[in-house]
């Protein structure tokens, strides 16, 4: 059998059991809770999982494979950043925003500050995030379905990014939260699993032995010692390493301001559990990113001739794949056809399950916070506010089925990088200030959230990413002045500036006020959102 | 639904304000679970904050000290970056027991005394 029509049937199985899974969890589903928080009643290592599936992207499984297989060890910096960023969400937000928050990420600030503008600011800030994260995983899946069909085909990746879009939007209208969440579960207990798989044979392989495999993989690929050192990619001249630390603080800084991860934290009973779902999602984390170390030198150090330049020429995301055919007995072999099959699946579910949470997420803050809030003045019925999210739901499939089949031609490694600047700039001075700063208040909300995101989006705008470089997205003009790709270093205090700037020039004594309700409520869980009893 | 959220509340401000939560406020215990949770979060948060600061500057900015080979293959640089996942599980493993001694018994008592004064439950028990 060969692996086209393997792939193409596990492909199918993928969307079957995933499409099981969503309509199992509509009937579980009765109200707002259950719809959008999952009735709060998933135990902490369930949420864990959930999380490390909405965590562990494409990006992640694919892409840091495959810059180690290119880079080497400049790869490698990429995981260590998205890992210990779970410890600013552990210490400083996941329990307190469940114990302060319902839904969406803006309720937390809504909890004392004046409604309207907050949950406007906050909604604006998570659609954006969402939006860019989305179209990412879009524009990732059309190339990674085109590549492992072996059909370079336009029309096939058109079909795909729409296949994809609509999917997320059945998962997401249907299934709501507690659909998302299972499927997020499967997808990181069958992404565990396959990585693992591939870990143990390429180990296997060296005996075990990660010096010898560090030493082929240099060997291999001709570029030597310097493979197994930092600067390969990032270490070129002075601006390109200020622009790899700016990276590097808007991974550790964004992680905790993902309003996809963010509302994961709501679906828990209490704030312990909270916590031992982000611990869970730590481990999880943590041996993903170890297994990608291994993945990725070990794609560099087996693949030769025109496997190491298929990886090239895909930007790395074939290393995976084409590492799992390797180990399985090679191109032809039938254990290579089955396991390339299998891992391109797994790809393909993590996808999904990305899509589905950032749908579910950005959907949720239009209909809670926009929708009733803004526009209803809060007087929206549950029913009537679910109705909306679905309809929003759809919109946002549909906006971003139009934006990425466009953004196809387009270089997108950088749509992820900047999600996370948005987040690290314009929702964590927010969240940190609202929670430790008693005097912080609606104008310093709404300054913080949208100085940053026009600050960290603005820079981008004029830096070489956008005009001025081979690589831009427009040619043929050049406005840029910014020399950095990544805005981060600059939009993350910026962000934290303006939010500061606008709360001393303004007072609000309510929201300080509130301000010891507030902490009572987050330290001690005292009147927090409770579990739904079915 | 929990029911001190009400549609008729003046929806522009927030103003569900409620007494209760200053008495808890006031109360001693109170101080020391926000002291002991701002003593453990603030130290360690700027910890791994430096920590990882330094790896991403010695990458950029000490090649040679980073391309130190210590057995084999294995640099400097290997090993300084497994060091970051070794001391994110440890850091992580620290709070975890540190917050289940230290922080969740105050947590409950006060919630327990919230429960109390409110002549309702705050969890578990809710009506949907």
């Amino acid at each position: 059998m060969d692996h086209q029509l393997l792939t193409t049937l596990l492909f199918l199985a993928v969307v079957a059991l995933t499409l099981g899974i969503t309509i199992w969890a509509s009937r579980q589903t009765s109200g707002a809770a259950d719809f959008y928080a999952g009735g709060r009643s998933f135990s902490g290592i369930q949420n864990g999982f959930a999380i490390g599936g909405d965590y562990m992207s494409a990006a992640s499984f694919l892409g840091i494979s495959g810059a180690i297989a290119l880079s080497g060890y400049d790869g490698f910096l990429y995981s260590i950043g998205f890992l210990v960023a779970w410890l600013v969400a552990l210490l400083l937000v996941a329990e307190m925003l469940r114990n302060s928050g319902r839904y969406t990420m803006a309720d937390q600030l809504a909890y004392r500050m004046k409604q309207r503008p907050v949950r406007m600011a906050a909604a604006t800030s998570t659609v954006v995030v969402s939006i860019f994260y989305l179209l990412a995983q879009m524009v990732g899946a059309g190339a990674l379905v085109a590549l492992l069909l072996g059909a370079d085909s336009q029309a096939l990746k058109n079909l795909t990014i729409i296949g994809v879009g609509a999917l997320m939007i059945i998962y997401v209208t249907i299934g709501g939260m507690k659909g998302t969440t299972w499927v997020q579960i499967v997808k990181a207990i069958l992404l565990m699993v396959g990585s693992a798989l591939i870990v143990v044979m390429v180990l296997w392989h060296f005996d075990f032995n990660l010096s010898e495999l560090l030493g082929t993989a240099a060997s291999n690929t001709g570029k030597g010692q310097a493979f197994l050192e930092p600067g390969l990619k990032y270490g070129v001249d002075t601006t390109s390493k200020i622009d790899f630390l700016s990276l590097g603080l808007a991974l550790v800084l964004g992680t905790a301001g993902l309003p996809h991860i963010l509302i994961r934290f709501y679906t828990v009973p209490t704030a312990r559990d909270a916590r031992k779902s982000v611990l869970w999602a730590i481990a999880l984390i943590g041996v993903f990113y170890l297994f990608t170390l291994v993945l990725g030198f070990g794609a560099a150090a087996m693949l030769k001739g025109d496997k190491a330049a298929d990886v090239a020429a895909s930007g790395g995301n074939l290393a995976s794949p084409l590492l799992a055919e390797e180990v399985g007995g090679g191109a032809g072999s039938t254990g290579g056809a089955i396991l390339l099959a299998f891992i391109a699946a797994v790809a393909f579910a993590t996808i999904l399950a990305v899509v589905a949470g950032l749908t579910l997420t950005s959907s949720t803050s239009v209909a809670h916070d926009i929708y009733n809030s803004v526009v209803k003045d809060g007087t929206a019925s549950e029913h009537d506010e679910i109705r909306v999210t679905r309809i929003a739901a759809a919109a946002i499939g549909i906006i971003a089925i139009a934006l990425a089949i466009p953004a196809q031609k387009l270089n997108i490694a950088f749509l992820v990088a900047l999600a996370f600047a948005v987040a690290a700039s314009a929702n964590l001075p927010a969240i940190v200030y609202n929670m430790f700063w008693r005097r912080f208040n609606t104008r310093g909300a709404t300054w913080g959230i949208y100085g940053g995101l026009l600050s960290s989006v603005g820079l981008v705008f004029f830096s070489p990413v956008v005009s001025g470089s081979e690589t831009a997205l427009v040619t043929g003009a050049d406005w840029s002045w910014f020399p950095l790709s990544n805005p981060g270093i600059v939009s993350i205090p910026l962000g934290f500036f303006f939010g500061w700037l606008g709360t001393i020039t303004s007072r609000e004594p309510a929201a300080e006020e509130r301000f010891t309700e507030l902490e009572v409520r987050a330290l001690t869980g005292a009147g927090a959102e409770q579990a739904v009893q079915h | 639904m929990t029911s001190d959220i009400s549609p008729h509340d003046p929806h522009e401000t927030a103003s569900r304000h409620d007494p209760v939560y200053d008495q808890l406020h006031a109360a001693p215990e109170f101080a020391e679970l926000r002291r002991r949770y701002r003593g453990f979060v603030f130290p360690a948060t700027i910890a791994f904050l430096v920590w990882y600061l330094l790896y991403v500057v010695l990458s950029n900015w000490a090649g040679d000290f980073m391309s130190k080979q210590v057995v084999g293959n294995i640099n400097v640089a290997l090993v300084f970056g497994l060091l970051q996942f070794a001391t994110t599980f440890l850091i992580a493993w620290l709070y975890s027991r540190y917050s289940s001694s230290r922080l969740d018994p105050l947590a409950r008592e006060l919630d327990e005394r919230f429960v109390a004064l409110e002549g309702k439950s705050s969890r578990g028990r809710g009506n949907h």
